[in-house]
């Protein structure tokens, strides 16, 4: 029963990715030639929003449902990390459509080949703990 | 009824979005999908020989089960909220994929050429489907988050990291699709 709620908050993003049609690899390839404005849309509106969340969080002080301050995690300072990862993560993305959330959503809309992405990404994950020491970071 | 068969616009999205991110902000956790394959790594037992995957995986099942309830809602959305829509692509860009060999640009969500069996089975597109992943999956655990993690939790928190992170994403995408496509298509 404790997870029931994170099962209907999944239900909810799920819904709302194949519904947007930001799960759609041309919608994908479409943003990465600027020529639509729909997927900028959407990231720019979830992150107004997440903004003003969070502010309006931060200023009234809102405790989460534990009680305690909500906040998010911070990430660590640094750069190579983000820059190298993050263009590695987005070669990966443009090539195959799907990020993380989308794929797992994909498997949902009857879309079993996705199944192959998910286990290459896994395979991708545990290579880069066994590599991780080194990598610059 | 019918607003909801048809796709949705990207000003409902992106706040629907962020109250995904929020809502889990406010159960005590935060949004990130990409953490669950490091999770599943774990599970695989991947941390009695990799220390990075030697932490305790049962704090991180709630995740697990965010995921089973996106697969369900994709499902639902799919099946029972849709209606055959194509997709309302730029005809620019359905212009660009038809030279490079895409048919039925926009009919389904995935391209056939890609994600069909029959292109599964080939050597090329076996191999876009385990490379793509490959770097999903190695390039979001060395950027330390993804599109949920990042772009969305990580820009709305203002976090200098993710603005760093998510101009990488576009490095890589922008380098993948205007440069690299046009080899391999």
């Amino acid at each position: 029963m404790k997870y029931f709620k994170f099962f209907t908050i999944g239900i909810l993003f799920g819904i709302v990715l194949v519904k947007s049609e930001a799960v759609s690899w041309y919608r994908i390839y479409e943003m990465f030639r600027f020529e639509s404005f729909h997927m900028y849309g959407i990231i720019g509106t979830a992150v107004a929003t997440g903004i003003v969340l969070l502010l309006i969080t931060k200023q009234y002080k809102f405790k989460n449902i534990e009680g305690s301050q909500m906040r998010v995690p911070l990430k660590d300072k640094g750069f190579l990390r983000y820059i190298i990862g993050g263009s590695i993560f987005g070669l990966g993305w443009a090539m195959s459509g799907a990020c993380p959330g989308p794929m797992y959503i994909l498997v949902g809309t009857g879309a079993f080949s996705v199944l192959i992405v998910i286990m290459a990404a896994i395979f991708g994950t545990y290579l880069y703990g066994v590599l991780k020491d080194k990598l610059p970071h | 009824m019918e607003i909801i068969l048809q796709p949705w616009p990207w000003y409902i999205s992106g706040p629907l979005i962020a109250l995904v991110m929020f809502f889990l902000v406010y159960f005590g956790k935060t949004f990130g999908m990409s953490s669950n394959l490091k999770t599943i790594c774990a599970i695989g037992g991947a941390g009695r020989k990799v220390p990075f995957f030697n932490f305790n995986w049962k704090e991180h099942q709630w995740n697990l089960i965010v995921v089973l309830g996106a697969v369900l809602g994709g499902f639902i959305a799919h099946f029972f909220l849709s209606v055959p829509t194509n997709i309302d692509l730029n005809p620019e860009t359905i212009e660009n994929l038809n030279q490079l060999g895409f048919n039925d640009v926009g009919k389904s969500l995935l391209p056939p050429e890609i994600y069909s069996w029959n292109s599964v089975f080939s050597i090329k597109g076996i191999l876009i489907l385990t490379i793509g992943g490959f770097l999903v999956g190695f390039g979001t655990r060395y950027a330390n988050g993804c599109t949920s993690g990042h772009a969305i939790t990580g820009l709305s928190s203002l976090q200098l990291p993710s603005l760093i992170a998510v101009i990488g994403f576009f490095i890589g995408g922008l380098i993948m699709i205007h440069l690299i496509f046009p080899i391999i298509f």
